[in-house]
This record gives C-alpha cells, structure tokens and sequence, in this order.
C-alpha cells in the first residue's frame, strides 16, 4: 500500500470543508465510513497514495431514528447495529436483511448502508432493497444538504451523483404503513461470502382485502446501476399477488435487465433468474404483508 | 506385519504436537520471516498470454530511489523449462509468465519501480484450449516442441502421447449387451491453499544461500533452485515454514532462484511474498481436460471392454498429470481389453503443477459417469455392478503391475450396507455414486531418533508435516518403542539438518517416512539393548524390550530390574555415549488406496443451482494410524472435489487473461455449503509396511466429481457431461431439456 493521509474531522462543517479544499488542490480524496470496500481497493486494487476522510465519528451518520412517517438511518451505522435492532427489523425486514447478506459477521461490524450505496456496485447488495422502499439519499456538501432517490443516486459502475466537496449523511425510508411488507432476494453461486449474480427488492402493500394498492421493485447486478423497475411495480398493484401477478413482475424484471455476460453469469442466465428472484422476493413481501 | 499384535497408540487420536503453535497464532509461516536490512522483491508479469519478448531494459527501475536490484531470465542461467518458467527467455508463455524482478526497500517501492522496466513485445496468437492446439496447423507455443520427441515428424503442441492396452478392443465391444460411452470436460483448477506462495533468501559473499520458505519438499527447492542458478546443491540450505496448505502446488518453485538471484546482487536478504492475484495467474493449477470413454458389458454387468481418449492441458511447458490419468481411469476394474491413449498437450496458460492425486479426478470423472450410465442401461445398482467387475488382489492392473492385497471390494461391501446407501435420497433428491483410486508411492526418506537425559524422544525427519504426519510420526514410534505418544516430538529438519527426503507428495509420507520412523525406533531398540546387556554384564540376545524397558528375556537368571529408556538414555555417557537411532531407504511397494463415495443433491430447477445435501465417503486406509486425520483427509478431499464439481474453474478471456484471480470469482465452497461429509475407514492392511499404512491423502478427491455429476443426472433424468454443474451451465441444459 502506498503513503497516504488520513482525517477524521469533528464536524460536518469541518468534513465538507476538507472536501471542498483537497477537491480545489487536486488531492485525490476518498470518504471512509466502515472502510470495507476502501481498505480492498487500496491494498489489491488501486494502491495509489490519497486522503482518506473517515466520516464515521461524526453523530449526523451515526443518527437512527424510527418515527412515524420517516425512518432515517445515518449513512456510517454499521450492519450488526442494524441487524440486533428489533423494531427495525420488524419494519423493514427485507431492506436489513440486504444489509445482512454483505460481508461476514466480522466486517458487518464495520459495513455500512451508506458505504454499500456510496460504493455504487452494480451489484450492491442493499441498493435494489433502498429503491423498493423509496429510499431517499440525505447529501450535505458545499451548497448545502439535499435529497436525491435512491434510483437517481448512481450514475454508473462505481459513479454517482455527489459532487467532490459532497457525502452522504444517511437515508430516509417512508415508514411502512397498514399492511406493507419487503423483501430482497440475491442469487449467489454459494450459500454465502460471495456477490450478486442478479438481486430483486420489493416492497408492496395491501388493503384489508387482500388488493395489492402500491408496489415498488428493484433489481441488481443486471444492469450498469440498480434499476427501478416500474411495470413490475404496476403488475403487482389491484391484483392479489397471485402467481400470475408476480409472473407478469418477474417478465417485467426480465425486460428490464440489460446484463453482461461475465465470470459471474451469462446475459440468459441473469435475465431469468432476475424474474425468477423477482417472483420469489415478491411473494415473501406478500406473505410479509399479511403478517404471516 | 504388526497385524496380529495389539495395538495400543495407533489407531488412538491425540492432540497433534504442532497444534498448540497453530492454534495461537504462533506458528511461522511462508511470509512471517524478517531478517535485518532485508529487501522486498516482486516481479513484473506478462500482459500477454503469448508473445516474443524483444527487448528488456531494467535501467529505468534501477533509477528508481529504494531499488538495489533488478533482474530478468538472462540472470536465471539454469533450469532448462522450470528456469524458463521462473523468469521468461525468449517468449512469454503465459498471461502473468514472470519477465523481470526488482528487490526495493519497500514492496510499494519494488511495485512502482516495476512500472518503468520497458519490455518490448511482439505479440503472438494465444494458444487456449486443447482442441485449438491440437488443430491442424495450430498455433505452436513451442516451436521445438515434438511429441515424444521425435524430430522425424513436425513440431506439434502435443508435447507426449502415453499408452495403456491390452487384449482385443473390438471383440471385447462385439461381445457387449450395453454400451456407453461420452465426451467430458473438466476445466482448470487450483488447489487454493490459503497460503501464498514466499520464500526469504539471503547469500553470503562465498555464494552460500539459506532460502527460508514455504514449501512441500524443502530438498527439492534445493535442487531446483540450484540447477536455475547453476549451483550446487551443497550451495544452498533450504529451511521449510510450516506450511498453510499445499495440495501438490508446494512442489515446485516460483520465486526462490530469483530471491537468491536478487540478494546475491544487492547484498541483502531478499523477502518475496505472491499476491493471491499471482497466484492464481502464474502458479500451477491443474489440467483442464477433453476426455472420450466408451465402456460396454455383457448383460450380467461383466464388463467387455473399455476404452479411454484423454487429452490434458500442461499448461506452457510439458508435463501434464496425463499419465496417472491414464493409469487410473480404469484402475478399479478387472476386466481382460482396454485401450488408454493420453496426451501432454501444451497451451498458453500456466504450467501445471501437481494438485491432489494429480491427473485421476478428471479421467475417473469420465469412466465413472459412463458406468454409471452403463448401470442405468443394464437396471443395475451402481454398487452391484462395480462390485462385479472389481479388480481385487491378483488382479494386473492397467498400468502394468499386479495387485496385492487392496480394499476395493471391502469398501463397497462396507458401502452396500451402509445406512447412508441403504436409505434412499429424499424425495426430489438425486444420488450418484462413484468410485475412486490412487497409487501411492513410497520413495526415499531418513529418519533420526534422539532421546534426551529424561528418556524424551525427538524424531528429526524431512517430510514437511502438510495433514498431521507430525502426529502419525510420534504415534507410529510410540507403538515401536512402547513408550506414551506424550514422550515424543517430531521435528521436521532443514536440508542440513536432517537426511535426504523426497517431497512429502504422492501420499507418500506415512507410509515411507513413517517406515524410516519405525525402522530408527527399531535401532534405539537394539542400542538400549546393549547398553543394557552392557550394565547386566548380560549377552545382549539375553535382553528383551518390552513395554518401553529393557528386561532380561525368560528364562535368564538375573536380578535386575527392568531399565526404561529414561533409565538408559540417563547413564547413556558410561554406557557409550547418547543414544542416536537412524534409518534410511528406498519405501517399496506403498499399496493403492480405493474409495467409494456417493452424494444427494437438490437442483433448482428455476435457477440452476444444486445443493449437495449428503455425502459419504468410504476408503481403505490399510491402517489408520490417527484415524482424525485420516478423516480429515477424507473429508477436505471431498470437499475439494464438489467444489470442483459445483463452481471452481479458470474462466479466461478471448486473450488467454484469466477473469476471476482471486476467491470472490474463483468459487472454492464455503463451509455453509457443504453436508457433513460422513466417513467410513476400511482396513485392508499393506502387506509392505510394519503396521499395513495405505497413503490416504489423495484418493478423497478422485471419486467426488463423478459421483456428483452422477446425482445431478439422478435428480433431473438427464446428464450434463461436463463440469462445473455451475448454476449457468445447469439451467442451460434443463432449459434445453424442457
């Protein structure tokens, strides 16, 4: 590994304007919050020197709030936080446990939400789940703070939409209400300790009868970005999620994906198992959705 | 043969004697030795899998500040091929083929300096699979190259052709009810030991090196590295780590030569350590392979007549485990025609290496999916048909010599009864079972026994320990000497501080090292002995061992008590001086261990993916020294062998880069993965060692293959011919079933 410097400011005032200065020198700067992409790619992939700015003190990312129509979720929280949260877990069920499929034990002690989507694989684990559940992106950065959708967030393999002097501070996720449930279903080769080959997110709601009335569904590691997919989203909605809804959602995904063939699967095979994830995932938010 | 008397430490299972230091930590391997003023060496790698390298100029890394040394192949004079490998002459053979190297004060330093040596390139079509190099009028990856050597017919990319037959092929198919027969692939595969390839090297100025490293035969380091620098052996001392895993891929070299070659010209300790990136890219894997079978039967499930085509990639330079492949595919079966044909097929990849009965898992994988199909045809059970055809003890194997005692037929008794056969797969489930065999060999080893004032015993030997043999050693010469498994420790030397010893390969090192344990404990015996013959004023055929003492033999008048070896190893210097046992030879015949393994799994028929949700394992052991050990060798043989089953493979680009260098992509199973893999020891003792030990550390990984491709045909009524069953590849084929 190369020099490189290291700072924790105290403040975000003080964060942005470390940004906002190493951005105007030149400064090659990367934000660290758990570090567990970071510290990878500084030691095997890109051993470069730069700065790194660790976020994770400041108490603005490390806020966890459940109220009544927000939950919010500062972006440094580390996943075992998360997981050992009972009420959250109860509330958004499908989104902590995309959190959960990162990483072992050892590294969710560090991994983050916010680091996952700031990340901005194609196949991160928890962005497909933050798109089902309207997740909106809390940024502060030199022009002040503003929020952007979770789908809008990334740009591309590794890109996104935050300018240099800009980082994410956490995530605001509608509460859930009446009969909503979610759900995030990833394909892996193996049981564990391994990266998406195709994920699907959903998070939908019923009415007493049984009527599907909003329906939301994300997919990855199909496409550059984690995609919204809309149609699959209306296939759901004024039917009972039966097989024939959450079939019509899975062609819906199917249609959407626009894959690479790579080590990891073939454009076929991500096309399909996308749909196929996208049925199953679909079909535990519904159970979920009736509490049961 | 020590069948008859009562055994009272082998077969016991203590704690290991190098345990403690694995478990906390304090245990040094490969990469854990720093000496003072020492350099970091890393090496600059080919960017093309095949290319004429024109011209190498290493002046701009020697500018760079930090850097003392920088080399390229001209500084490896020696090696023939294996000096090549090192560090590239005249082409590059391979992507990641080793072309130059610096030694920094620093690793980052060494890194960045490499980035300013200029290589020039002429770059050449890549040569990337068997049936490219086998076309006419293929792309040669060494122009010299003659098969067989015969330089009376063109240069071809098969560097040998190896055969096996006997009998009459056509009668023997003319005579058969059934017939079955197919082509299968089974791609590249690593060993995945965790630890990387290192080694630290330092030389002094009359050029005599000491190489510290990590490795599975510390005499053959030395060797090789002298013949890649033009050394004599007596040159170079070679101190092996301990070793975080090796499978066959520790008995080669990669970097020592040029860590020697590095602190020879800067002065200083040389420390090298692969990226698991470098690993993956320039060390040996195994053969991918192309193999066609044919097998055919009488209706009573008598086997005709089989036939085997099999073609192995070597990797860049000759020397594919073609020939065991083809001395296994049919090793398990009697049977009076046969024709094995194998070829050592060069292509532009790394050079293969030795991995775990190197060559049988990918042949066997092949003839055993046939029998199976064979069975299916014939309404058999795949165990009654194997039993009907098994080569027992008489019979002349394929290969060449004849059979004495072996468990083949125990095993498959033992798994015909077994309550994991007998009991069906759930339901939705598929079973497939197969079959599984290695040779073993014995080879040369030393063996030392000292005993300390307090009747301690230190065994020095020279097989680097890679799955228990410490243990197996102190157990071994407990038994011998009569005397607690806790009195005894067994170190294992450097290449001058014990006998010469092959490398610990070959499942060799129970049987052979374990013979020369045995054989120097029988030594101290015979000293004790005296010594006591001496202090009794006896004649010393008056004297007996027994327990662990020296006693006067019945019959002969003598008051004495009976003297421990702690009693004579304490009066050793008025008795003639410190007990010291030895032995070396040359172990004979080291008895092939046979397997029989069989697997449930599940497949999702929506996503391709197949659970392996049982497996069981039986094998002769001949004798099971520490019967841990030797299931742990059955079990991590088993996994090995579904993870290359299930996912592991080489995935290459269109120019010969490898795509997935590294665990993420490279899917070896995770313990989440994998059943308890169940065992079950037979004991069909060696007629050729003291105690009847079999090696058993590689025949664990042969059978897997096989038997899981077998239960992926069970569970979705149609076969899948080559491997991995990884999830693309499954749901293609139900795809197009449906």
């Amino acid at each position: 590994m190369g020099d490189y410097a290291y700072a924790a400011p105290a403040t975000v005032d003080s964060t942005v304007e470390l940004l906002s200065s190493s951005a105007s020198s030149g400064t090659r700067t990367q934000v660290l919050a758990g570090g567990t992409d970071v510290l990878v790619q500084m030691r095997s992939i890109d051993r470069g020197p730069r700065l790194i700015v660790d976020v994770k003190q400041l108490a603005e990312t490390n806020v966890l709030s459940i109220g009544e129509d927000e939950i919010y979720i500062g972006a440094a929280i580390p996943s075992a936080i998360l997981n050992e949260n009972a009420e959250l877990k109860s509330k958004l069920p499908g989104l902590i446990e995309s959190a959960d499929l990162i990483g072992s034990t050892q590294i969710q002690g560090r991994a983050s939400i916010g680091g996952n989507l700031c990340n901005s694989s194609p196949a991160g684990d928890t962005i497909p789940a933050l798109i089902a559940n309207s997740a909106v992106c809390h940024i502060v950065g030199a022009d002040g703070e503003r929020d952007v959708p979770v789908e809008d967030f990334v740009t591309g393999v590794g890109t996104n939409c935050m300018a240099d002097h800009e980082f994410l501070l956490g995530l605001r996720v509608p509460a859930p209400k009446g009969n909503t449930g979610d759900a995030y279903l990833r394909f892996i080769p193996r049981t564990e300790m391994d990266i998406a080959v195709a994920g699907a997110g959903v998070r939908l709601t019923l009415d007493d009868s049984g009527t599907c009335t909003a329906a939301r569904v994300g997919i990855g590691a199909v496409a550059p970005t984690a995609l919204l997919v809309s149609e699959a989203g209306d296939a759901l909605i004024g039917t009972q999620v039966d097989d024939d809804a959450l079939n019509a959602a899975a062609a819906a995904c199917s249609a959407a994906a626009s894959p690479i063939s790579d080590k990891r699967g073939t454009v076929e095979y991500r096309i399909k198992v996308v749909g196929v994830l996208c049925k199953r995932a679909g079909a535990i938010a519904r159970d979920r959705a009736k509490g049961s | 043969m020590a069948e008859a008397v009562d055994l009272k430490a082998i077969g016991t299972r203590p704690v290991r004697p190098d345990g403690v230091e694995k478990v906390t930590g304090r245990a040094n391997f490969g990469a854990d030795l720093n000496l003072p003023g020492m350099l970091h060496g890393k090496i600059l790698r080919s960017p093309h899998a095949h290319a004429r390298i024109k011209s190498i100029d290493l002046s701009g890394a020697l500018a760079v500040d930090g850097v003392l040394a920088a080399i390229s192949g001209e500084d490896i004079p020696g090696g023939g091929d294996l000096g090549d490998n090192v560090l590239a002459n005249e082409k590059v053979l391979y992507h990641g083929h080793a072309v130059a190297a610096v030694a920094a004060t620093s690793a980052y330093i060494a890194e960045q300096a490499l980035d300013q040596i200029q290589v020039e390139y002429e770059v050449l079509n890549p040569v990337l699979s068997i049936d490219d190099a086998i076309a006419d009028g293929a792309t040669l990856v060494n122009e010299s190259q003659h098969t067989n050597g015969d330089t009376s017919q063109p240069a071809s990319n098969i560097a040998a052709i190896t055969k096996f037959e006997r009998g009459d092929i056509d009668k023997g198919f003319a005579e058969a009810a059934v017939v079955a027969e197919g082509e299968f692939r089974v791609p590249t595969a690593h060993q995945g030991y965790i630890e990387p390839h290192a080694c630290t090297a330092t030389i002094n100025e009359e050029g005599k090196a000491t190489v510290w490293c990590c490795t599975q035969g510390q005499f053959d380091v030395r060797s090789m590295t002298a013949n890649c620098l033009d050394k004599q052996v007596s040159d170079i001392r070679v101190i092996p780590s301990e070793i975080g895993g090796g499978f066959g891929g520790k008995t080669t070299i990669y970097l020592e030569p040029v860590a020697v070659k590095l602190s020879e010209i800067s002065g200083r300790p040389v420390k090298m350590v692969m990226s698991r990136e470098e690993v993956f890219r320039a060390t040996g894997p195994t053969s991918a392979t192309l193999c066609r079978v044919k097998v055919g039967a009488k209706s009573d499930g008598t086997i005709t007549a089989a036939t085997a085509w099999l073609a192995y990639e070597a990797g860049a330079y000759p020397g594919a485990p073609v020939g065991p492949g083809c001395m296994s595919v049919l090793a398990p079966y009697e049977l009076e025609n046969f024709k094995i044909e194998g070829h050592d097929v060069l292509v532009n990849k790394p050079k293969v290496a030795a991995y775990r009965a190197p060559g049988a898992p990918q042949s066997m994988h092949a003839m055993e999916c046939a029998i199976d199909d064979l069975a299916r045809k014939l309404e058999m059970d795949p165990i009654e048909l194997r039993l009907k055809n098994a080569a027992d003890e008489g019979t002349i194997a394929p290969y060449g010599p004849q059979f004495p005692a072996i468990g083949l037929r125990a095993c498959l008794e033992a798994a015909k009864v077994h309550p994991n056969y007998t009991t069906p797969p759930a339901e939705g489930q598929g079973r497939g079972v197969a079959v599984g065999f290695w040779f073993n060999i014995g080879m040369q080893s030393s063996a030392e026994i000292r005993i300390a004032e307090n009747g301690a015993v230190t065994i020095m030997e020279g097989s680097p320990d890679i799955g228990g043999s410490r243990a197996s050693m102190c157990l071994m010469a407990a038994e011998t000497l009569g005397i607690p498994y806790e009195n005894i420790n067994a170190h294992v030397g450097d290449t001058e501080a014990t006998g010469y010893c092959n490398t610990t390969g070959g499942s060799r090192t129970t049987f052979a090292t374990g013979m020369a344990v045995i054989e120097a404990c029988e030594d101290i015996i015979a000293q004790c002995k005296e010594r006591a013959a001496l202090t009794w004023d006896l004649d010393v055929n008056q004297v007996d061992w027994e327990d662990g003492q020296a006693v006067p033999k019945p019959g002969v008048n003598a008051d004495v008590k009976p003297l421990s070896l702690a009693d004579i190893a304490r009066s050793a210097g008025r008795t003639g001086g410190p007990l010291l046992g030895r032995a070396s030879l040359n172990a004979q015949g080291p008895g092939a261990s046979f397997s029989v393994n069989w697997t449930d799994v599940e497949v999702d028929r929506e996503t391709g993916k197949v659970d392996v949700m049982a497996f069981t394992g039986v094998q002769d052991a001949g004798r099971a020294i520490h019967p841990s050990y030797v299931e742990g060798q059955m079990q991590g043989g088993a996994v090995q062998g579904l993870g290359w089953a299930l996912n592991e493979e080489y995935i290459y680009d269109a120019n010969g880069v490898m795509e997935n260098a590294g665990f993420l992509d490279y899917r070896v199973p995770v313990t989440s993965d994998m059943p308890m893999i169940d065992t079950q020891i037979v004991e069909v003792p060696n007629p050729s060692h003291p105690y009847g030990v079999r090696g058993v550390g590689e025949t664990p990984i042969v059978a897997p293959l096989a038997a899981t491709s077998n239960a992926v045909r069970d569970a979705l009524g149609f076969r899948i011919n080559d491997l991995p069953l990884s999830p693309p590849r499954v749901l293609a084929a139900i795809d197009e079933n449906e």
